[in-house]
């Protein structure tokens, strides 16, 4: 072989780039292929076919039963629980979105030097990341019942309970969400803080910079794609928000934590087993996902320039 | 004596200039006065450390601890271990069921991105750009819209109840990162190792195959490891295509485990139930984790 190769003329050596087009096209497409299936048929054809559910009338038994348009938007934009549960989704996504951003930030910046002590401490950030979402939920569900909790004793004497309240249940299922994800936040802040060159932080101590300023004037400016990233992925994950809270609060108390997500499989799954609403549902999330994703792009690109 | 030879190594060490370039602050050296600076640093970080490691200790530790209403009323032992293994179906049926799932989901995602990736970093074909944007726009549509016309698609295929059905949702889901990620990784390998293998007569997918698959293996072993922790993991597609108890997954199960002894929650094989849920995740964590991270960074380079 080691003979034979260099002895080829020159030509030959470009064959691989010169294919005929017909063949790498086909060659192409047939690799592609199991890709092209899966999403074809797996996520087009539903996307269609959800589409045609939300103007159908569409019992969870009985299946098809024939257009029915506008009436599943009718209901479920009048369905008792969608202003609140929008509104609840909307106020737990700020406050997650803010404080993990917040922490994830927090966290690198404490981690940011590389050093035994802090691989130490980024692992144990990190490692309730590698628990499934319902997991978590689950130990949370423990950890916050009045009987079984560690911190029992002493919620008793101080007369609170951790998923009692509307606004204790909201707090206590974003601490569980925070516990879970700012280790994640805080590898995609890690990412960015080193894709700043270290000449400008050089530049700004000779400047007599303080760390503040430092931090106001250089490093949030220089983390903007960082930091659009983040919130697009973190507002996206929160408002799609259903283990955390059908797990731990189940919609609890007094229906004060329902989630859109959640809204939707109760109308799916729950009683009124109506697909055909659920499927208007789901298509309004999506809409509504899709344009404040653009909305935030937008204002991401808009304040670079 | 410590401060004099550390400082004295710092005399005579390398000049800053050599200091990488993107080390920002330079460590103090060991002195006296350093770790005195530094405590409140190590008590800080520390503490914020273990608020996140003591949730999952003190699970670990209470499943096998005592408490009433539980399996294990006094004393320390697996009774709560012994609820979860005669719950329903029993667990050895759940793990069996999640084990299938998972590895169902992991094979098939590692072939779909491991083939996928390849056309997509070294093909030309018509309707690429489109089949890749259709691909990571899986990402934008909410998992709920996808999960009600599926159920009702996997109805008309026979696939209602089904594990295999559960299997191939995940890998859909999966696809977006997958295919992403193996994109780059074929992009990063160098034309010229295929090309020469081709060359020397190879076909395309002996060049895979034998020159391609070994450059590529960080990323497979990334993708694959992602697949595994999602699919494991998964609540919400088995909570909506799978009603039958014999067929369920685990995190399913657990979570039904509560409130089914007569009203009352069983604390005891719930925390049983989280650390069997946990304790193959974490492990994977732990062995994987550089794997782990660059998934993550991929991510953010995208951006």
């Amino acid at each position: 072989m080691r003979v034979t190769a260099p002895s080829r003329p020159p030509s030959a050596a470009t064959r691989g780039r010169a294919r005929p087009r017909g063949r790498q096209a086909l060659l192409g497409w047939l690799y592609a292929t199991p890709t092209a299936v899966f999403v074809v048929a797996l996520f087009a054809v539903p996307l269609l076919l959800v589409i045609r559910m939300s103007v159908s009338r569409w019992p969870l038994l009985t299946g098809n039963q024939g257009i029915n348009a506008p009436d599943n938007f009718v209901k479920a934009v009048n369905h008792r629980f969608f202003t609140d549960s929008v509104v609840f989704t909307v106020k737990y996504t700020v406050l997650a979105t803010v404080l993990l951003l917040a922490l994830g930030l927090g966290l690198a910046l404490l981690v940011q030097e590389s050093s035994r002590w802090n691989n130490l401490l980024r692992a144990s950030f990190l490692i309730p990341s590698a628990l499934g979402l319902a997991s978590a939920s689950l130990l949370f569900y423990v950890l916050y019942s009045p009987y079984a909790s560690p911190l029992a004793p002493v919620l008793d004497r101080l007369g609170i309970t951790f998923l009692g309240s509307p606004t204790a249940a909201l707090i206590s299922t974003t601490f569980l969400i925070v516990w879970r994800y700012a280790g994640f936040y805080m590898v995609l802040m890690l990412v960015g803080l080193q894709g700043i060159p270290a000449d400008v932080y050089e530049a700004a101590r000779a400047d007599g910079a303080s760390r503040w300023q430092t931090f106001r004037k250089i490093t949030l400016p220089l983390l903007r794609p960082t930091l659009a990233l983040t919130t697009v992925l973190c507002v996206t994950g929160s408002l799609l928000a259903f283990e955390q809270f059908y797990i731990l609060t189940k919609g609890g108390p007094d229906n004060s934590t329902i989630t859109v997500v959640q809204l939707i499989y109760m109308v799916a799954f729950q009683g009124q087993n109506d697909l055909g609403v659920a499927a208007a549902l789901s298509l309004i999330v999506l809409l509504a996902l899709v344009l404040i994703n653009a909305l935030q792009l937008r204002a991401f690109r808009s304040e670079e320039s | 004596m410590v401060a004099v030879s550390r400082s004295h190594i710092a005399d005579g060490g390398a000049p800053p200039s050599v200091e990488g370039p993107t080390r920002r602050n330079r460590p103090r050296g060991v002195t006296i006065g350093g770790i005195a600076l530094r405590t409140p640093y190590w008590v800080f970080s520390g503490s914020v450390g273990l608020i996140f490691l003591a949730p999952l200790l003190w699970t670990a530790v209470a499943s096998v601890g005592p408490r009433a209403g539980t399996n294990q009323v006094d004393g320390w032992g697996f009774g709560n271990y012994e609820t979860l293994a005669n719950y329903q179906a029993g667990i050895w049926r759940y793990l069996a069921n999640t084990a299938f799932v998972a590895l169902l989901a992991v094979a098939l995602t590692l072939l779909i991105s491991l083939l996928g990736g390849y056309a997509f970093a070294r093909f030309r074909f018509p309707g690429k750009n489109i089949l890749f944007l259709v691909t990571l726009a899986i990402l934008m549509v909410p998992y709920a819209t996808l999960l009600i016309p599926l159920y009702v698609l996997l109805n008309q295929v026979g696939l209602q109840n089904s594990l295999v059905g559960v299997a191939l949702v995940l890998t859909m889901f999966q696809l977006p990162f997958s295919t992403f990620l193996m994109r780059i990784s074929f992009e990063a390998v160098p034309r010229e190792l295929d090309e020469a293998a081709m060359v020397d007569g190879c076909s395309t997918f002996s060049a895979l195959w034998r020159v391609l698959l070994p450059a590529v293996k960080p990323g497979l072993i990334t993708v694959g490891l992602f697949a595994f922790l999602t699919a494991w993991n998964d609540f919400m597609a088995p909570l909506i295509l799978i009603n039958d108890t014999e067929r369920m997954t685990l995190p399913l199960a657990v979570s039904n485990l509560r409130g089914q002894v007569q009203g009352v929650v069983d604390y005891g094989a719930t925390e049983a139930g989280v650390v069997v849920l946990a304790l193959p995740c974490i492990v994977l964590f732990l062995l994987l984790q550089r794997h782990y991270v660059r998934g993550f960074m991929s991510g953010a380079m995208k951006g």
